[in-house]
């Protein structure tokens, strides 16, 4: 355990550095992720004012604070994409990573935890903005402050997990990208992301609530915007450790076989 | 002793997909797919003594990064066994892993866009290398290497040989007892070459650590090894010294005659390679060589007379393009 921490605190400081060095283009991507939530906030302000100032059971200030707390998740919950994992098999390399004592999983979790420090310094001045233009209603109460500081790596962790899952699929084809497009687009219809799950038809909700999306993605926005009870709050971060811990047990057999098939290719 | 590599009928076999050209064969290998079997590495056993170093040769596609990628736990094998100091590579049990190293001349292990002195803490915590015996390796070996301006630039900034040498490093750390070399000078020059090899034998002679190596340049193999595994569309052509592998496979010598005098034929004595007016270089078969010799000794008013294996190169390319 002792050195799992050890490791962990070299690996993130990886990440760290290595975002350093490319702040710059950090940030340009950053201002890229603002389109999207610039383009909801846009579209939903104008519904909710031609509606008298309401979308379902969001305020025009509330909807401004579900997509500013939105461009904190987004860049919180950023984790190695199954695309990764094709680039890595197709062209073996994975090598450098299966001839170290250390398995892959924790090399790339410990690598994104320590590049979200960058991506959260650029984000302040990108939340201001977005603060100043859109005017959110956001009072916060400790345990909602509480609750949130849990989800949002409970979020984080959900979401590095599945896709990690998903990548693994590129050991048994390296043509995997078709299937990766369609959970992606699952994953931006049913998380929250395009929209908040309470204004899609009941049946959507139904069936978010019992996919892994929503517990990376809408539940800690709803956390911090004071949309859940002290109950709901522990309860969601019990799913999402229920769903991390899961998968994360269907990962560690799924590479147990995936390994086997690894070609080394290119190397 | 027991040896730190043994492999035992070692078996790899790719299925690789096939088809014909064209739009046709294209539409029915949506249908249809066809493979063929490839063996890589096929009945492969040889065992490595402490310390040692053995180049490990073939051309390309024979087998040998396959076999490097089993022993170093990158690939399950079909058949047969290995165990690398005790353990089965394949189960890439951490205990394994943590004393040996691999090197792949054409890879990168080191974080691309960081100097290498971040990638060598990342590898101090990976390999759980103790701060003192860190900082001692660390000076020691890019003393050696002569890179201590070049370890905060980033890899991305420097020469293929620049990144070797960090590679190498690297690599060493954490005190390896079997090191993996694959083709670790492709691409470097001659000088570049020359340090890398002075280097290696340097840390074999003072850590012990035993080397299995693969490279295409011979003068690699020739400084560091004494002992050579020849493999060839998957199997082991010949296991032995270098020397014994010309013996082996060369079926020739060479004779180089000088003298005023020399006879305007002399396909008697052998193939003339080459003919300047008063020297001549003969290629004679192993068992005429004394006899040729002698004639030439006789024939003409010789100044001087050598008699050489043919270049390591030269028996390589024969053993290669006969089988």
């Amino acid at each position: 355990m002792t050195y799992l921490l050890r490791y962990y605190r070299a690996g993130s400081r990886i990440g760290v550095l290595r975002d350093l060095q490319y702040r710059g283009s950090t940030f340009m991507y950053l201002v890229g992720f603002l389109v999207e939530p610039t383009v909801y906030l846009t579209v939903w302000t104008a519904v909710a004012n031609a509606q008298g100032g309401t979308v379902g059971t969001y305020s025009t200030g509330e909807l401004a604070a579900y997509y500013i707390v939105w461009t904190l998740v987004r860049v919180m919950n950023l984790a190695y994409t199954p695309y990764g994992w094709e680039w890595r098999i197709r062209g073996g390399r994975l090598n450098e990573f299966l001839s170290q004592p250390i398995h892959p999983f924790h090399r790339d979790f410990a690598f994104f935890i320590g590049s979200k420090v960058i991506w959260l310094i650029l984000w302040v001045p990108v939340a201001l903005l977005l603060s100043l233009t859109f005017k959110p209603t956001l009072s916060p109460n400790l345990i909602e402050i509480g609750g949130f500081a849990v989800a949002i790596w409970g979020g984080f962790a959900v979401r590095f997990v599945l896709l990690y899952l998903m990548g693994l699929v590129s050991f048994w084809t390296t043509r995997a990208s078709a299937l990766f497009e369609i959970i992606m687009a699952g994953e931006l219809l049913l998380s929250g992301r395009l929209v908040p799950i309470e204004l899609m038809p009941e049946w959507v909700q139904q069936l978010a609530s019992w996919l892994p999306f929503k517990w990376s993605f809408q539940f800690p926005i709803e956390v911090l915007i004071g949309r859940l009870s002290p109950g709901d709050i522990v309860a969601g971060i019990g799913i999402q450790l229920l769903w991390a811990s899961g998968l994360g047990v269907v990962l560690a057999v799924v590479w147990r076989f995936a390994i086997k098939r690894y070609a080394a290719v290119g190397g | 002793m027991e040896h730190p590599v043994r492999v035992d009928g070692l078996r790899k076999v790719f299925k690789v997909p096939v088809r014909d050209a064209g739009l046709r064969q294209s539409v029915k290998s949506l249908f249809k797919r066809e493979f063929r079997e490839v063996k890589a590495v096929d009945d492969v056993s040889f065992s490595l003594e402490p310390g040692e170093i053995v180049g490990f040769l073939g051309p390309n596609g024979a087998g040998k990064t396959t076999t490097i990628k089993m022993l170093t736990g990158l690939l399950f094998p079909d058949g047969g066994d290995a165990r690398v100091l005790g353990y089965q590579p394949w189960k890439r049990q951490k205990e394994l892993l943590r004393r040996i190293a691999l090197v792949m001349g054409q890879r990168n292990n080191l974080a691309w866009d960081l100097p290498a002195t971040d990638s060598f803490q990342l590898n101090q915590a990976i390999y759980r290398i103790a701060p003192a015996d860190f900082e001692k390796r660390k000076t020691e070996f890019v003393e050696l290497l002569e890179v201590e301006d070049l370890v905060t630039k980033p890899i991305r900034n420097l020469s293929l040989g620049e990144r070797m040498k960090m590679e190498i490093v690297g690599a060493l750390l954490h005190a390896p007892e079997i090191l993996f070399l694959d083709e670790p000078t492709i691409g470097l020059d001659v000088s570049m070459q020359k340090k890398l090899r002075q280097f290696l034998l340097d840390y074999n002679a003072r850590a012990g650590a035993t080397i299995l190596l693969t490279s295409h340049y011979m003068a690699d193999v020739v400084a560091l090894a004494e002992r050579v595994i020849v493999i060839h569309r998957g199997k082991i052509l010949y296991d032995g010294g270098l020397s014994g592998l010309t013996g082996r496979f060369s079926t020739h010598k060479t004779i180089g005659v000088t003298a005023n005098d020399l006879p305007a034929d002399l396909s008697r004595y052998g193939e003339t390679i080459e003919r300047t007016p008063d020297k001549v270089v003969l290629r004679v078969p192993r068992a005429g060589v004394s006899a040729a010799a002698a004639a030439l000794l006789q024939a003409a008013t010789v100044t001087d007379l050598t008699i050489e294996d043919p270049p390591i190169e030269d028996v390589i390319d024969r053993v290669f393009r006969e089988e």
